[in-house]
């Protein structure tokens, strides 16, 4: 690969967020930066306020994840005895039943991969809001896993779904779902809000491009 | 893409003059190693014929029975759409809303926008409005959640094992190959094949 070292904005373009066109930028004065002429997405040298948002998204998912963890998602009814689960309960279900694997899935899954990822975009953020020049590359590998490992989170939705929809027998068994699984889906979308909103070109701005690719330009 | 053409990488801004990239190889940006390019043998056929495969698995997902459940002589067939259905009703719409839109609606979406765009492209042909189709399949891409759902089944099924017997229909088999088949549709497109006809005339 070889770089002609410097970057798309500091050579006056803007590279389309969609569609990775290259178009001259605007002059400041003539007003926001227009539309992609190839793919029609709105063009940004950066996301729109990125940082502000980011944070808005990763405040709110903590507040949210709080409910999602308190509250029971499901709700058992079988032959009138009734149980209401949260999530690390069902968690803990399964370990005293000696289902170690399903145990670790859904605590990754559930509790461990959403705080984790709010904690990379907190560091993230903070680390570009104090112009950080520390291992860039390694800071946009994790935003990268960020972006990737969200979805996963989604996993207890699902469970509930399909429990939902087989276990659904009347007064023999019956399973309900509770809010916590609505606080929880919030938490999920809005951390993958949070990761989108995140733009990992600002991890790299307060770097001279030349410095770190050994190629002649 | 071309080799010879500028761009600039889309996780860190660094400007790159592309070279060749041979098929089944990648070109990687020299400062932060992200994938500028990944060209793949017919490519834009294979992701064509895997879209229609896509299509028609997700029919027969949705139509026939899912999951089976028997307990104590009672048994219960489900379709992909019942727990939704329940949720529905169940006063939790926002949640119904959100697994129907990461279950069905985006990876029909996906697979819809694959096939209007690529069908044409393979024909020597433009859709009307292609490019604009084409970049919401980016929106679209991260809301199409089909390889967790399969998770949420796993897990279920382990959870439900105890109490009583669970039997996967013939959309639940339909539904384990189109993850495989939307993975490698999206695997074998690199967008950029798409995107480079914008610039070769009508």
């Amino acid at each position: 690969m070889r770089p002609v070292a410097r970057t798309a904005q500091t050579a006056s373009l803007v590279s389309c967020t969609v569609c990775h066109l290259l178009v001259r930028r605007r002059p400041a004065s003539a007003g926001p930066a227009g539309e992609c002429p190839r793919c029609g997405a709105a063009l940004h040298s950066r996301k729109p306020n990125s940082i502000a948002r980011t944070w808005a998204l990763v405040i709110a998912a903590f507040v949210l994840y709080v409910p999602a963890n308190v509250l029971p998602i499901t709700k058992v009814t079988s032959l009138g005895m009734t149980q209401s689960d949260t999530i690390m309960s069902g968690v803990i279900y399964f370990v005293q039943t000696g289902m170690w694997p399903i145990a670790l899935v859904i605590f990754i899954a559930s509790i461990f991969v959403p705080v984790l990822k709010l904690f990379m975009l907190l560091f993230l953020v903070i680390s570009v809001q104090r112009r950080s020049t520390w291992r860039p590359k390694d800071r946009t590998r994790l935003y990268r896993i960020t972006e990737a490992v969200g979805r996963w989170s989604m996993t207890d939705i699902f469970v509930v779904t399909i429990l939902v929809a087989l276990v659904h027998l009347g007064a023999l068994a019956n399973i309900e779902a509770q809010t916590g699984a609505v606080f929880f889906a919030a938490v999920v979308v809005i951390t993958m809000l949070a990761a989108m909103s995140f733009d990992p070109r600002l991890i790299w701005d307060v770097k001279e491009p030349q410095d770190e690719c050994e190629y002649p330009a | 893409m071309t080799a010879g053409h500028i761009m600039a990488c889309h996780d860190c801004d660094l400007l790159h003059r592309l070279p060749a990239v041979a098929d089944g190889m990648r070109a990687t940006c020299c400062r932060c190693g992200a994938a500028l390019a990944r060209p793949k043998r017919n490519g834009l056929e294979r992701a064509l014929a895997l879209a229609v495969t896509g299509l028609v698995l997700l029919a027969l997902a949705n139509s026939f029975p899912f999951l089976g459940f028997k307990i104590q002589g009672q048994a219960r067939e489900t379709l992909l759409l019942t727990g939704i259905r329940q949720l529905y009703t169940q006063e939790m719409q926002g949640v119904a809303v959100l697994v129907f839109i990461t279950t069905v609606l985006a990876p029909l979406a996906q697979l819809l926008v694959l096939v209007y765009i690529l069908l044409p492209l393979k024909l020597n042909r433009r859709a009307p409005g292609m490019f604009q189709v084409f970049r919401w399949l980016r929106t679209i891409e991260p809301w199409s959640m089909m390889e967790v759902f399969m998770l949420g089944i796993l897990v279920s099924v382990v959870k439900l094992a105890k109490m009583a017997q669970i039997i996967p229909g013939i959309a639940a088999f339909c539904f384990m190959a189109l993850i495989f088949v939307l993975a490698a549709c999206m695997a074998s497109l690199d967008p950029h094949v798409v995107w480079e006809r914008w610039e070769e005339p009508q």
